[in-house]
């Protein structure tokens, strides 16, 4: 793994924090392959290129997705906060006051959703 | 403020807080469908169908060479129940009451839940529903309540569902008739709900909408609840001396696999199908 972006010792660690930084190391990966991309297909003049140029940054994407889910999976707080925003509507920033607001205030919902598992 | 109108209602947050904790508890213990059925949603108030993918002819609007095909879809039912909360006790929250009077909002989300219930388990003819019970009936395994025999109808429905190829894991879903019966029964001294456990890699529900029980695959896509309006409570009216609310919910539910299920039944009931 790429060992020199740890800032404290290994073993001290432990395995939850290693896993973890294994899924962001790789979602920065993505993200900047993701960049690089955007970047190569914009400045290429050869449509098949193009074509596969954005064929891989589409995989990129489908990578990125699936390890922000894992991630989600794994650490609570961030889990609170996409539950929040992801998919939401209107102006980001009023999503936080909408979820803040009074129970009074609030959408209604029980959130009882699937008991199954 | 949305169709719920709760800013208009004169209840605290606090208030709000131990009606919704109330509510949450209940329907959580009560609810039986939702531990077994695939859950979509929820898709919001505005949902109203869910499409099956399939269609009826329907007579073109012009002549010549038009066809029409109507869609068929799954309406999405609304269920709401009322109830009245006395002010007093809600008051009495925020005064730091532990023990307020909050019995109508538990009949109301034990009435709807049980509602969810009946309509996944027994079928809803008027909201298009059909139910996991009813799809095969030729299947059915008849029961009593000679309790001490359950381990036997079960293995029965177990053969049943695997001989029309179905995997599991498998669960069960027992009335409120049934779990009492087999939580006092037991054989040689050992429970023969901890044989039934031992018979099913799914869980033993308690479902007190259901008659008779039933026992389903959980390996998925075979019964689906969506969900548009989860439940919510909303507002009514009120006066001074109390005020009037509702619990209510919009869902419909999709029987995809109906030899994905055995139900076990009464003779009785049995009688009246």
């Amino acid at each position: 793994m790429a060992g020199e972006t740890l800032h404290e010792e290994r073993e001290e660690l432990g395995p939850d924090i290693l896993d973890r930084h294994r899924a962001i190391s790789t979602i920065m990966e993505e993200l900047e392959a993701i960049d690089w991309y955007d970047q190569r297909i914009k400045a290429s003049s050869n449509a098949e290129l193009q074509t596969v140029l954005l064929h891989n940054r589409n995989e990129e994407k489908e990578h990125c997705s699936m390890l922000v889910e894992w991630l989600r999976r794994h650490d609570d707080e961030f889990n609170s906060h996409l539950k929040t925003y992801l998919f939401s509507q209107g102006p980001i920033r009023e999503v936080t006051a909408s979820a803040s607001a009074s129970p009074a205030g609030s959408d209604g919902s029980l959130s009882i959703g699937s008991l199954k598992g | 403020m949305n169709h719920l109108f709760r800013e208009l209602a004169p209840i605290s947050d606090a208030a709000w807080q131990e009606i919704e904790k109330e509510a949450r508890r209940t329907l959580k213990t009560t609810l039986a469908a939702r531990k077994l059925a695939d859950f979509v949603g929820p898709l919001g108030w505005g949902a109203s169908a869910v499409g099956t993918g399939r269609c009826t002819s329907a007579v073109a609007p012009a002549s010549g060479a038009v066809e029409a095909r109507l869609r068929k879809v799954l309406p999405m039912v609304e269920l709401r129940v009322p109830f009245e909360m006395r002010r007093s006790e809600l008051d009495a929250v925020d005064r730091g009451a532990k023990d307020p009077d909050t019995d109508p909002i538990i009949a109301a989300a034990r009435e709807i839940a049980i509602a969810e219930d009946r309509a996944i388990f027994h079928g809803y003819p008027a909201a298009g529903i059909s139910g996991i019970c009813e799809g095969r009936p030729d299947t059915a395994v008849q029961i009593d309540d000679n309790y001490a025999s359950y381990p036997d109808y079960v293995a029965t429905a177990l053969n049943r569902l695997r001989d029309a190829g179905v995997d599991g894991p498998f669960a069960i879903a027992l009335s409120e008739r049934c779990y009492t019966g087999l939580t006092e029964a037991t054989v040689s001294g050992y429970p023969v709900l901890e044989h039934l456990r031992r018979l099913l890699d799914g869980p033993l529900v308690w479902a007190p909408g259901l008659e008779g029980a039933v026992v389903l695959s959980l390996r998925g896509e075979d019964f689906e609840l969506t969900v548009g309006q989860d439940f919510s409570i909303g507002y009514l009216d009120h006066d001074a001396e109390r005020v009037r609310l509702y619990i209510e919910e919009s869902f419909t539910f999709w029987l995809q696999s109906p030899q994905a299920a055995v139900p076990l039944v009464f003779p009785d009931a049995a009688g009246q199908a």
